[in-house]
């Protein structure tokens, strides 16, 4: 199997999809001719030419709003915000009306249209470039949100997300972009709200997605030289959760730890934990324990920026005070 | 003043009897809500109906429409069906949008009437979007994206006259300008007020029209359809207009002058074409009565049907939330599109 970055293998994705139908296309800023601010979109401009990879202005509500409206008239756009942080300016188009469309009107209209768009932390980039908004995104029905942390799972996701008739944000990680691993050749997709056990493990769960998952392994095989087994739970899909995967693990391991690197007040982990009490409170041992940013606007500074960022030690002292 | 037209007598009749049917059905909307079968934000189109009626008339049916959250005239006039709009109002199933939309929320697919929407110019990035849909496809469609005069101080309007003309997409921006947004008069809200000068920003032509008058909007907006479907791209228009009523049916219309209102009922659009057109011989006093009598029975049973219609089930509020999901078929072949299934 062909080893890729997570850059390369989303490139691979938007290649394959675009061959297979015509009427998917993208758009965003610098998308072509730059070839992509993450180089995402390097080499499409050249294969599909200009009316297939469309550069825009910086204006993130029309870039959004069009991507809607083509959808609504019949193509399949694939729309890319530079980064997360930009997405706010186009929060009307992705709530009011992305996410509404569908219901609103009765199921008359689709909206196919995949959000493209980076978000992540831990590069000194700053209090308005360091953020993770998936909590904003999630609380919206109307919206699927998939969140991939390996190169796999991005082109299999993102293949899907492209096929699919719904409204989705598709949120990257600016950290892994780099990131090596092997992808499946050319038919390979992977469904909608199904995460995945990424390390299997008897004693606690760890449950992360996108670039907090890297947290859960490293704290993981710390764990494993105190000789606690955790198992890891991938996301993936974030709206909708798959909870039949998160219980038939807190079934086995009977503790919980959700790892994200979002704020904590509000944060998807708070979902999580009440759905777990819900349908499988007699299942815990412990209470549910969550490791997250610390509620802070992102400093410049590095050892600032590096406390306010969960860490894999801060994940293995969560578990070792558990009961 | 004379009739300047080409139009038959049988097209001027259908303009007439479109506007006709507007008033009444707005008149007939206010008593419904006053009756409490109505309920939510209603805004009415009273007084604006040279604009709808005159606009879309020189569209064809395959052209889409787009609009705001005062679109029942403009639903009314692309040839959605009123027993259907009114028991949208009603918020029962047989409703255009199913119960689901409401006032606001108007949508027609099969009229090509893509939905009314309540966010002040949200609408206009949407129409760049099915515009852009045309020229990809290569059809030979136009989108006329209807919004009010507040629509030109959102950002969302300068970023999509921007686009639009960037791209040279088929969209015709036909402004409304009835002079106020909600409460706040166009002088005291927009520093440049004349509407149609925006235009100049983007490079895009600009027409400034009497919206009391259905032919003069029906041949500028003519004109700005023939400019999109030869592929020179977008165009502004500016009709001015007047609503009667309020902004909502909650609003007493505090705001405004008498001796301003007296004048724009002056240029009323519905009474000034029904005396050109009997004074010119043009039609009967006859044949005016029956439009009338046509009307009120159109509205008549509209409204027994929108009384007589089911509710929308319970069971069916957690449905088409969202599209089934594409992994539950996996590997879909490429989609026809959605609005040309051929």
């Amino acid at each position: 199997m062909p080893e890729l970055t997570y850059r390369d293998a989303l490139n691979e994705a938007l290649r394959e999809e675009m061959e297979r139908d015509e009427n998917v296309f993208i758009l965003g800023e610098d998308v072509g001719f730059y070839q992509g601010s993450y180089k995402v979109s390097r080499g499409l401009l050249s294969e599909f030419g200009a009316e297939r990879v469309k550069d825009t202005p910086i204006a993130e509500e029309v870039i959004i709003g069009s991507a809607i409206g083509a959808a609504m008239g019949g193509l399949r756009p694939v729309a890319e915000l530079m980064t997360v942080n930009f997405s706010l300016l186009a929060m009307d188009q992705i709530i009011n009306h992305a996410a509404k469309i569908h219901y609103m009107f009765n199921g008359q209209i689709k909206v196919p249209l995949v959000i493209r768009t980076p978000q992540g932390s831990g590069k000194q980039l700053g209090a308005q470039h360091s953020q993770q908004f998936e909590t904003y995104f999630v609380h919206c029905p109307g919206l699927i949100v998939i969140a991939p942390a390996t190169p796999a799972d991005a082109k299999g996701l993102l293949k899907t997300a492209i096929r699919d008739d719904n409204p989705i944000v598709f949120l990257e990680n600016q950290n892994l972009y780099g990131m090596k691993g092997e992808v499946p050749g050319h038919d390979f997709t992977l469904p909608i709200g199904k995460a995945t056990v990424f390390k299997e493990g008897q004693d606690v769960t760890l449950i992360a997605y996108s670039n907090s998952l890297y947290i859960a392994q490293q704290a993981a095989s710390e764990l494993n030289k105190k000789g606690i087994s955790a198992e890891i739970i991938d996301l993936r899909t974030l709206q909708p959760l798959d909870m039949e995967t998160i219980l038939a693990s807190v079934e086995k391991t009977h503790r919980v730890v959700i790892v994200s690197e979002a704020w904590k007040t509000g944060n998807i982990a708070a979902e999580i934990a009440m759905r777990i009490q819900e349908a499988g409170f007699d299942l815990l041992d412990a209470p549910i324990q969550r490791v997250t940013a610390k509620d802070v606007p992102m400093p410049y500074n590095k050892h600032l920026e590096q406390a306010a960022l969960p860490h894999a030690a801060d994940v293995v002292d969560t578990v070792m005070a558990m009961a | 003043m004379k009739l300047e037209t080409q139009l038959t007598t049988t097209e001027l009749l259908n303009l007439y009897q479109k506007m006709l049917l507007i008033r009444e059905f707005e008149e007939k909307a206010a008593q419904m809500y006053t009756q409490g079968k109505i309920s939510g934000f209603t805004h009415l189109y009273i007084g604006q109906e040279a604009v709808a009626v005159g606009a879309i008339s020189a569209i064809l049916d395959h052209d889409y429409v787009i609009t705001a959250y005062r679109e029942h005239g403009q639903a009314l006039a692309k040839g959605c069906d009123p027993k259907e709009i009114m028991a949208e109002l009603f918020g029962k199933a047989t409703g255009v949008s199913g119960g689901r939309g409401g006032s606001m929320h108007l949508c027609d697919i099969e009229h090509r009437f893509m939905g009314g929407f309540a966010i002040v110019a949200g609408q206009l990035p949407l129409a760049v979007g099915l515009g852009l849909s045309i020229t990809y496809k290569k059809e030979n469609d136009v989108v006329l994206c209807l919004f009010g005069d507040g629509a030109v101080n959102e950002g969302a309007f300068h970023e999509s006259l921007n686009l639009a003309k960037l791209w040279d997409l088929p969209v015709i921006f036909l402004c409304e300008n009835n002079q106020y947004a909600m409460g706040t008069a166009v002088s005291r809200a927009t520093s440049l007020t004349n509407i149609a000068q925006h235009a100049c920003s983007y490079e895009i032509p600009s027409h400034r029209v009497n919206g009391m008058d259905v032919l003069a909007v029906r041949e500028t907006v003519e004109h700005a359809v023939r400019y999109a479907r030869a592929g020179h791209g977008p165009s502004l228009i500016e009709a001015l207009t007047y609503r009667y009523r309020g902004h909502s049916m909650a609003d007493p219309l505090k705001y405004r002058a008498a001796q301003e209102e007296e004048i724009w009922q002056e240029r009323d659009p519905i009474p000034n074409l029904a005396q050109k057109l009997i004074e010119q011989n043009i039609t009967t006093q006859q044949a005016m009565d029956q439009i009338q009598q046509e009307v009120t029975q159109i509205l008549e049973s509209a409204v027994a049907f929108a009384e007589e219609s089911p509710e929308p089930p319970l069971d069916s509020l957690m449905t088409r939330i969202y599209e089934p999901f594409s992994n539950q078929n996996p590997a879909p072949p490429p989609k026809k599109s959605l609005l040309n299934p051929q």
